[in-house]
């Protein structure tokens, strides 16, 4: 029987990690991969102690410090939790795990564009990962797609190789809350913003030749080879979601200690219903719900 | 056995392959396509795809980080 099992090693999951091994804790951290969205950020500027590396270095750091404590992250997909008596059981798809308090910080995921030729178009011009592939668009002509933070950084990220970058954004204003970032953007000459353009259509021959929106119910064409999506997340919390209360966006409502509707579920990280969804403030959100945890177990006995 | 994987310097995917080669002690040639026009016409020919990783494990194809393939066509056992 585990103290605590943790669900996910993104930032939150991590920093949880790193409390429970120092609190001396009967514990696992299970996750299909190490790192989370914040592996997936271009620059991170706003992590306290480290103003400029990218989120790939930052994880680096984070499994440094797990080393220091010989955490192994368990790299298994997790099917469903269960509640047995006033336990738990995680399961995955090789063991189960038996715990009396759980930490769930399994993130979320970027949200898939559902239009015409989206699927067709994946990896063939239509990218999810500013970082990775902008660099096969230099000299091109791309558009993102979102009008949040992520699509503004991804779109710093492409001007500093492509050629132009459309914005195409749903509403009638950007709603990045970056607004350093949100200026670097629109002081660049290759940036246009086009607002109230709802994607219609990704088409192409072999590869993504352009996109269809429609704009004041007309409908439009722009000729890009590049065709980069950020358009927010779907949290990860269908493992939990019979046994914590979900609010409408399916996060986790969870209280200031970091505490769900299910006594021994804890949550942290960007899906939980709280604001801000930054490694930084899910770093902090890990502590705090394993701190909970703690004294939950604690308290159990 | 020859192992080419094309990268770009920022993409975390690469990252993790190239960690999977080093696990298992297998030999790679990295080729930044970032900086490198050739190369990546070369690598979107081979795989057909504008995304990266591309790996070329004697001339089998495979796009991104999938650890089953991988191992299936370095013959490594689960």
């Amino acid at each position: 029987m585990y103290d605590i099992i943790i669900i996910g090693a993104g930032a939150a999951g991590i920093t949880a990690a790193i409390y429970a091994a120092r609190a001396n804790l009967n514990f696992e951290i299970i996750s299909k991969d190490v790192g989370g969205l914040t592996l997936w950020s271009p620059d991170i500027e706003n992590y306290t102690g480290y103003h400029n590396l990218t989120g790939i270095d930052l994880v680096e750091k984070f499994k440094e410090h797990m080393a220091d404590y010989k955490i192994n992250v368990k790299e298994e997909t997790i099917t469903k939790v269960e509640k047995k008596d006033d336990n738990f059981i995680v399961k995955t798809e090789k063991e189960e795990y038996e715990t009396k308090s759980v930490v769930i910080a399994s993130g979320s995921s970027p949200r898939k564009l559902e239009v015409e030729g989206a699927d067709k178009f994946e990896g063939k011009g239509l990218a999810y990962c500013a970082t990775c592939d902008g660099p096969l668009f230099a000299g091109k002509d791309v558009v993102v797609i979102g009008g949040g933070d992520s699509a503004l950084a991804a779109a710093l990220t492409l001007i500093q190789m492509t050629n132009k970058v459309y914005i195409l954004n749903l509403t009638e204003e950007l709603t990045g809350k970056d607004k350093a970032l949100s200026e670097k953007v629109l002081k660049s000459e290759k940036v246009e913003v086009i607002n109230n353009a709802k994607s219609k259509e990704v088409f192409g021959e072999e590869f993504v030749t352009g996109i269809k929106y429609e704009q004041d119910g007309q409908e439009k064409t722009l000729d890009v080879q590049g065709v980069f999506v950020e358009i927010g997340h779907i949290r990860n919390t269908d493992i939990v979601k019979d046994l914590v209360e979900l609010n409408d966006k399916k996060e986790i409502v969870t209280d200031k200690t970091g505490a769900t509707s299910q006594p021994g579920i804890f949550a942290a990280g960007d899906l939980t219903d709280l604001p801000g969804k930054q490694s930084i403030i899910a770093a902090g959100d890990g502590s705090r719900a394993l701190l909970s945890a703690f004294a939950y177990v604690s308290k159990k006995g | 056995m020859t192992v080419k994987i094309y990268t770009t310097p920022t993409c975390p995917w690469c990252k993790k392959v190239k960690e999977f080669f080093k696990e298992n002690n297998i030999e790679y040639e990295e080729i930044d396509v970032a900086s490198n026009q050739e190369a990546q016409k070369e690598m979107i020919d081979k795989s057909g795809q504008m995304s990266v990783p591309v790996i070329d494990i004697d001339g089998e194809i495979i796009v991104g980080y999938d650890v089953e393939k991988l191992k299936k066509a370095l013959n490594i056992g689960a």
